[in-house]
């Protein structure tokens, strides 16, 4: 019988620090056995559970694309006790991988449409996930235009800088980066919150789905500025995190009402958020 | 249906027959309580009892589980990868576990065996046990198995069902699992007409007595949003302490953690029980926490058992009355009140 806690081997292929507080760093993972990486089929959205032996498991949305073949990407905030020793972990070095876990953002339906995406601070991981996915060259006729916000307290605090600025001068993405604010004289984006730049660029609701994810705060401001752009709740796709254990719907922390983040989510739509309970 | 008849000392040297060849596990008295253990012989067994302090859900979900071992030598070329732990998959049998409890395994399969995962632990155990019930004919003051949908003679969640006649015990085979058991221990005579018609009135006697102390279908009626909002919680959240005796006392309470333990270059994954009832258990790495208030908490508990479950699933309530919670609550909060305000049609 197929063990769904058992992580696959993985290796640590390289470690990019990504910001300049350090917190965040990317992990490029290679499986041991191709036929593990062969199993691990994934959508953009979805995460899996970091293993470390010793020290535990983590739930870390998965920040490559499946158009990425050969590897996965995981972009860890230093936060607890596994998140920490996997900071000091090298190139080289053995952990476990299980997955991939939840559902994902609705790829089905936004087939056709405009996508909008709108991200605050290191909740970018599934985001670039997406983007690298959409921008696929065999994907990129399926999507209509691709908008991008996103932001950071500071220009030091974006992630994947290198990835957006070629981003920026592609004209099949349209891309706002903006930063609370910076002092850097070379900073030739915008400057302000995710809320104010979202209203400025007012990007069209016509046919169009939004994805956002980012801090509490960013989205509470954000949401009514959708809404007055004219998005309807089951148009706007946001992907939650939850303390979480077992990663397949059998543990029983992270649920909101009768859904399992793990299981039945990670990625819901405002419409079905609107009818669970405000616990979360 | 062929019910079997054995008398008191039959019964026992078809066990001794069965522990020739297979682990049996039956409530035995150990220190202050009954608890469910293997037997090392057969007059261990107490069929006398009422019912265990702890649900046998241990016997398929252990409070401590080893899930997978590891070694962190750093000259082993396997360092660092999990391998799966031996476990003990023989044949089991239970032997009198209360109608109640077995049913409540039944609802945890809900849990433990989706369409997407198995939980192969859980499955492995459960297909290596047959489950032997032992009828209530007298239930407590605190159990309401009638009320949430199973009963003191309840049969859906056994292979067996024994019922304690007086001078023997009346034996149905409810699968073909039991079936073969029976057949196994040389249990072949059959039951008597006036043993099959007093096994008959003795669950009649402990039906009558349990009455309807609420809704199910009421609570499944109600609007999710409107109940969890209800300000009843305050008031039923009052007096808890977060001990978390309820969840660990209770058969649905399948809540687990999953842990590293380390001693040298050795390492265990182990799974534990966790509890609601803990902040912890909803505790974010960022410091966040949706459930940090007592009261988000006892409403989790409830919520899920009564109203969550139901709603996800239905098939009913994830509580099987065995009054576990309602007679060790250290503060006397009691299920069946809060889920008569559940199911009251007016929620203020």
């Amino acid at each position: 019988m197929e063990n769904p806690y058992l992580p696959y081997p993985v290796r640590i292929e390289s470690v990019v620090t990504e910001t300049e507080d350090r917190n965040l760093k990317t992990f490029k993972l290679v499986f041991l056995n191709p036929e593990d990486e062969a199993r691990f089929n994934y959508n953009p959205g979805q995460f899996a559970e970091l293993s470390v032996a010793g020290l535990g498991e983590i739930p870390i949305g998965i920040a490559s694309s499946p158009t990425e073949k050969g590897f996965l990407k995981f972009t860890v905030n230093k936060v607890g006790k596994v998140s920490s020793h996997l900071h000091n972990m090298c190139a080289g070095e053995i952990m476990g991988v299980r997955g991939p876990m939840g559902n994902w953002y609705p790829w089905e339906l936004l087939e056709g449409k405009n996508v909008v995406i709108i991200g605050g601070g290191f909740a970018f991981t599934t985001l670039r996930s997406s983007i690298v996915y959409m921008l696929d060259p065999a994907n990129r006729p399926r999507f209509g235009d691709i908008s991008v916000v996103y932001g950071a307290r500071s220009p030091g605090l974006l992630l994947y800088k290198d990835e957006l600025a070629a981003w920026e001068r592609r004209d099949d993405i349209q891309m706002h980066i903006t930063v609370d604010g910076t002092d850097d004289p070379a900073w030739k984006y915008n400057i302000g919150f995710v809320p104010t730049v979202t209203k400025q660029k007012a990007p069209s609701s016509e046919n169009a789905y939004a994805i956002i994810c980012g801090p509490p705060i960013m989205i509470k401001f954000t949401l009514p500025v959708l809404t007055e752009l004219g998005f309807p709740t089951d148009r706007i796709i946001s992907s939650l995190e939850m303390r979480m254990k077992c990663g397949i719907g059998i543990c029983g922390r992270c649920n909101i009402g009768t859904e399992y983040v793990c299981k039945d989510g990670p990625v819901f739509s405002l419409q079905k958020l609107a009818q669970l309970p405000n616990e979360y | 249906m062929s019910e079997i008849f054995v008398d008191k000392d039959g019964l026992k040297k078809s066990i001794e027959r069965l522990m020739e060849h297979c682990r049996v596990v039956g409530p035995v008295f150990r220190g202050q309580y009954h608890e469910f253990a293997q037997l090392k012989e057969v007059g261990e067994l107490d069929l006398t009892y009422r019912n265990t302090r702890l649900s046998p859900k241990d016997l398929f979900h252990p409070h401590s589980d080893r899930m997978f071992t590891y070694t962190l030598a750093k000259d082993d070329p396997e360092a660092g990868i999990l391998k799966e732990a031996p476990q003990d998959y023989s044949p089991r049998v239970v032997l009198g576990i209360r109608p109640c409890d077995a049913r409540a395994f039944q609802l945890d399969d809900t849990n433990f065996v989706t369409e997407e995962f198995k939980d192969p632990w859980w499955v492995k155990r459960r297909e290596s046990t047959t489950l032997v019930g032992l009828a209530c004919n007298e239930p407590c003051g605190t159990c309401f198995c009638t009320t949430v949908g199973t009963g003191p003679f309840d049969e859906a969640g056994l292979d067996v069902l024994l019922v304690d006649v007086g001078d023997g015990y009346m034996a149905r085979p409810v699968t073909e699992k039991g079936h073969r058991l029976l057949a196994e221990a040389g249990l072949t005579s059959p039951a008597p007409a006036e043993v099959k018609k007093k096994a008959e009135d003795l669950q009649k006697s402990a039906e009558q007595g349990m009455g309807k102390l609420f809704s199910v279908d009421a609570i499944a009626g109600q609007n999710s949003l409107e109940l969890f909002n209800a300000s009843f919680w305050d008031e039923v959240q009052f007096a808890c302490i977060n001990c978390g005796t309820c969840t660990f006392l209770c058969p649905t309470c399948w809540c687990f953690d999953i842990q590293d333990e380390v001693c040298g270059d050795k390492g265990d994954r182990l799974r534990l029980w966790d509890s609601c009832m803990f902040p912890l258990f909803t505790h974010h790495g960022s410091g966040h926490n949706p459930r940090s208030q007592k009261l988000q908490r006892v409403r989790q508990r409830f919520m899920h058992k009564l109203k969550y479950y139901q709603d996800k699933y239905h098939q009913g309530v994830a509580c099987v009355g065995c009054g576990r919670c309602v007679q060790h609550c250290p503060v006397n909060i009691d299920i069946r009140q809060v889920a008569q305000l559940m199911s009251a049609s007016c929620i203020c």
